[in-house]
């Protein structure tokens, strides 16, 4: 296909994401915004409140408000593209796009925008209701972008990983559950890693969500745990390994090709 | 000058990872603009080969080419040419139909102002436009199929695959399907369908293959493929009082009831004598029909000689 129609199927799939995401927004955009709602009443004011101040001087709420923002748009660009893929898998209207000249990178690249727009909209609904509770000043704008845009990335390539693979609905509650939620929690939302000893430091820097909580705090508050630029390097490998990994699936039609 | 075949099939193999091996080296060449049918019991390896072609399954030999163009080494150039309509229903229930349709011609690369007036244009042509703006799950199963065939149309192609495309569809909405194929056949796409109702086949394609056990069993023009067929089966209503069957050289007759008898007849012979013989013995025929469509009996018996020759060859093996 030519650049001008690969650009025209880019466009249809991600169009066709975004529709879903809004057909469906009490199941995409609300849940999140409800739950971090909860999070900064019961973390940032009523336990935060006597927490005090932590890492350069900032309350416990506005510590953590970047941490949940990033934790937010994680979790959903991950659930996005993994219940939209599976979900075509298991209607098969797959088929619809697998008998298509689309070449395979326009399909993920298609999805990854879709779960990564998914993952921005709800980080900035989050981000507006932690301005009911707190007032924050974006430090490096860029690196604030620059860090949802990977992490959000990161996530969606996984995601897709993650449906390529699954057989069942259950399959793609499994990660969520069991390794993207403890990681989220022991990757610095909460906490800065400076206040944990070793060996339990040095577990964290093998956690990459830390390396994108830390980049993202970095961008809107001016604090990091970790080197901005080792955070920057970790999330690109994961973006390039994931995406060779999503790749490879589609080329040698893992689960989706007999 | 000689056309491009609109598909060659050359030693097309495909064994599955659990061992199966449903093709077993298919070869076949489909002229362009032919309505071709691909018949075959459950199991026969049909779906497979059309799995392949439309590169949903993998072969593990061999090549199909779609107007010249390998499947294997250009696959998107390929698919480019084929629309196809599946045994099962695959789309996404919760869009709309001409979501549905718009979105599929964008993933041909298909601007989205053309892709609406095609949209408007197929729907309206498979009479599913005043549904054009409801959710895929509220239409019935006629519509359905009707909404695959609208679909397929979308990247306009010059090869239509139906597979099955009337399974489980009424009279009338399968006649009103055929109308629209025809007519796309008539205005030079070329049709490969696969169908278990043979009337259809025999009605609509010029050219067939029966494929059975992954092995293509008969490959060649509808009409040659009839003329074979030296023995025909006749049932006739009949009034009066049934007496004597009359005896005439060549023809079997047989008493079903008191109504009804059965011939088997060469189909060199005419049907005057018959009715003439019927007559003297005081027998009105009051209507007439074949036992079984002329297809569905080749069918039948170029399926069962095919696993008899399977099953010798075995024995000798």
């Amino acid at each position: 296909m030519s650049t001008s129609t690969n650009l025209v199927a880019l466009q249809t799939l991600v169009r066709r994401e975004i529709v879903r995401i809004m057909r469906i927004w009490t199941q995409t955009l609300i849940p999140p915004a409800i739950t971090m709602t909860l999070y900064f009443v019961v973390f940032g004011k009523l336990i935060g409140s006597r927490i005090g101040t932590i890492e350069g001087g900032f309350s416990y709420i506005q510590y953590i408000v970047p941490g949940l923002v990033m934790m937010s748009i994680i979790t959903n660009s991950y659930g996005n593209i993994s219940s939209s893929f599976f979900g075509a898998k298991f209607s098969r209207s797959v088929e619809e796009m697998l008998v298509s000249p689309m070449p395979n990178w326009v399909i993920l690249l298609g999805y990854v925008t879709g779960a990564v727009a998914r993952g921005l909209v709800v980080g900035v609904l989050v981000l507006l209701i932690a301005l009911f509770f707190t007032s924050l000043n974006v430090v490096h704008p860029i690196i604030t972008f620059l860090s949802v845009l990977l992490g959000a990335t990161i996530f969606s390539l996984a995601g897709f990983v993650n449906a390529v693979f699954a057989k069942k609905f259950d399959d793609i509650a499994l990660v969520p559950t069991f390794v993207l939620t403890p990681l989220t929690y022991l990757g610095g939302v909460f906490y800065s890693i400076n206040m944990l000893g070793e060996p339990w430091q040095a577990i964290s820097r093998v956690n990459p969500i830390l390396y994108m909580v830390n980049a993202f705090r970095f961008g809107v508050l001016g604090i990091t745990d970790v080197n901005i630029w080792v955070a920057f390097g970790v999330m690109l490998v994961f973006v390039a390994g994931l995406s060779i990994i999503a790749l490879t699936l589609l080329k040698r039609g893992i689960g989706l090709r007999s | 000058m000689t056309s491009t075949p609109a598909l060659v099939v050359e030693n097309l193999r495909k064994t599955y990872g659990n061992g199966v091996e449903a093709l077993k080296g298919i070869s076949l060449t489909v002229q362009p603009g032919d309505f071709f049918a691909l018949l075959g019991p459950n199991g026969a390896g049909k779906s497979t080969l059309i799995g392949i072609l439309s590169s949903l399954v993998n072969s593990s030999g061999g090549d199909a080419k779609i107007f010249g163009i390998s499947v294997n080494q250009q696959r998107n150039e390929a698919m480019r040419l084929i629309g196809l309509v599946p045994q099962e229903i695959n789309f996404n229930q919760f869009e709309k139909l001409f979501d549905i349709c718009v979105n599929e011609a964008g993933f041909y690369g298909v601007p989205r102002k053309i892709a609406a007036e095609r949209a408007e244009k197929y729907l309206k042509e498979l009479r599913l436009w005043d549904k054009a703006q409801h959710q895929a799950r509220m239409l019935s199963g006629g519509m359905k199929r009707r909404l695959m065939i609208a679909r397929a149309m979308m990247n306009e192609p010059k090869l239509l695959i139906l597979d099955e495309p009337t399974a489980g569809v009424d009279i009338e909405i399968r006649r009103s399907m055929w109308q629209f194929v025809s007519g796309i056949n008539a205005a030079g796409t070329t049709v490969i369908l696969t169908t278990h109702y043979l009337e259809e086949a025999e009605q609509l394609c010029r050219n067939i293959a029966i494929i059975d056990g992954g092995r293509i069993v008969e490959n060649t023009s509808m009409r040659s493929l009839l003329a074979t067929l030296d023995v025909e089966t006749f049932v006739f209503d009949i009034s009066g009082i049934l007496g004597e069957l009359p005896t005439l050289p060549g023809i079997v007759l047989r008493r079903l009831d008191d109504h009804t008898l059965e011939a088997d007849m060469p189909r060199a012979q005419d049907l005057n004598a018959l009715f003439a013989a019927l007559s003297a013995n005081s027998i009105t025929v009051t209507s007439m029909r074949n036992k079984t469509n002329r297809l569905e009996e080749l069918f039948v018996r170029l399926v069962e000689n095919g696993r008899h020759d399977d099953a010798t060859g075995e024995k000798a093996a």
